[in-house]
């Protein structure tokens, strides 16, 4: 499981690989907050590759989308698989992030 | 141990799975894996076993391994998980300070805890399974059980 980035125009795409969840969410956190503190405001996180995830890393999402908003910045979110889309309607986390279908629609919304 | 159910012990033909893991959130992962394949080899749904079970289990030894172990050294987490074409039973027990899982669970659909980075755990784990209890009368830690009953 791992992280890749990548810059797509202005926007800071992450692809997460495997799973997010309790082992490796602060990994993924400290490689946005990294971006962020170099000034990145817009980011786009694709789980087109992402099996799962638990409540830790939805948690690193909601936070990170927080600590993005304050400093003038954005979040978007695309490519959730049915199990990943249930998971965010359960917890309502789909009222909260810009979720779309595909990539190109998310980097098209910006 | 308890027993893998209140009403019955092990079926013919159900795959029982014993495992005790040190307090790492590395060591979780395996653990999921091997419950949800036996999940899927008594025919529970995709669904159950890719969403219901992973991620519930997950939410379960994770409390386990980060909270109520606070991923000590000395202590270990132990899983016995009773698989049958009915139903998965599984009970993951820590070894540390008891707890109220009823006083610990929080409602993350609140204005407030949409926002929260927290407090979703025993909330999934009751949403994705047909049960979830704090078994009464361990000795020592806790054994939080969950059931979930195949569609």
């Amino acid at each position: 499981m791992s992280f890749q980035m990548h810059r797509e125009g202005e926007i800071t795409v992450v692809d997460v690989e495997g799973q997010l969840i309790v082992g490796n969410r602060q990994e993924l956190k400290q490689k946005v907050l990294d971006e962020l503190e170099r000034g990145e405001r817009k980011f786009l996180i694709d789980f087109s590759q992402t099996g799962y995830i638990d409540s830790s890393g939805l948690g690193v999402l909601v936070s990170l989308s927080k600590k993005i908003r304050e400093q003038g910045g954005e979040l978007r979110l695309a490519n959730l698989n049915d199990d990943l889309k249930t998971l965010f309607e359960l917890t309502k986390l789909d009222t909260l992030f810009q979720i779309a279908e595909t990539r190109e629609r998310a980097l098209d919304s910006f | 141990m308890p027993a893998p159910g209140p009403d019955r012990g092990p079926g013919a033909g159900a795959s029982v799975l014993d495992l005790s893991i040190p307090s790492d959130v590395a060591e979780i992962p395996g653990v999921v894996d091997a419950v949800v394949e036996r999940c899927t080899a008594h025919r529970f749904s995709r669904q159950a076993c890719s969403l219901n079970v992973r991620v519930a289990l997950l939410e379960a030894l994770a409390n386990a391994v980060v909270k109520g172990n606070r991923q000590a050294d000395d202590k270990r987490v132990h899983v016995r998980a009773v698989v049958d074409d009915a139903r998965l039973v599984v009970d993951v027990q820590d070894e540390g300070e008891p707890f109220d899982l009823d006083a610990s669970a929080q409602d993350p659909l609140t204005p407030e805890g949409l926002l929260r980075e927290d407090g979703r755990g025993i909330f999934l784990m009751r949403r994705l399974m047909d049960a979830v209890e704090r078994l009464p009368g361990i000795p020592r830690g806790n054994v939080v059980r969950l059931t979930l009953r195949r569609a």
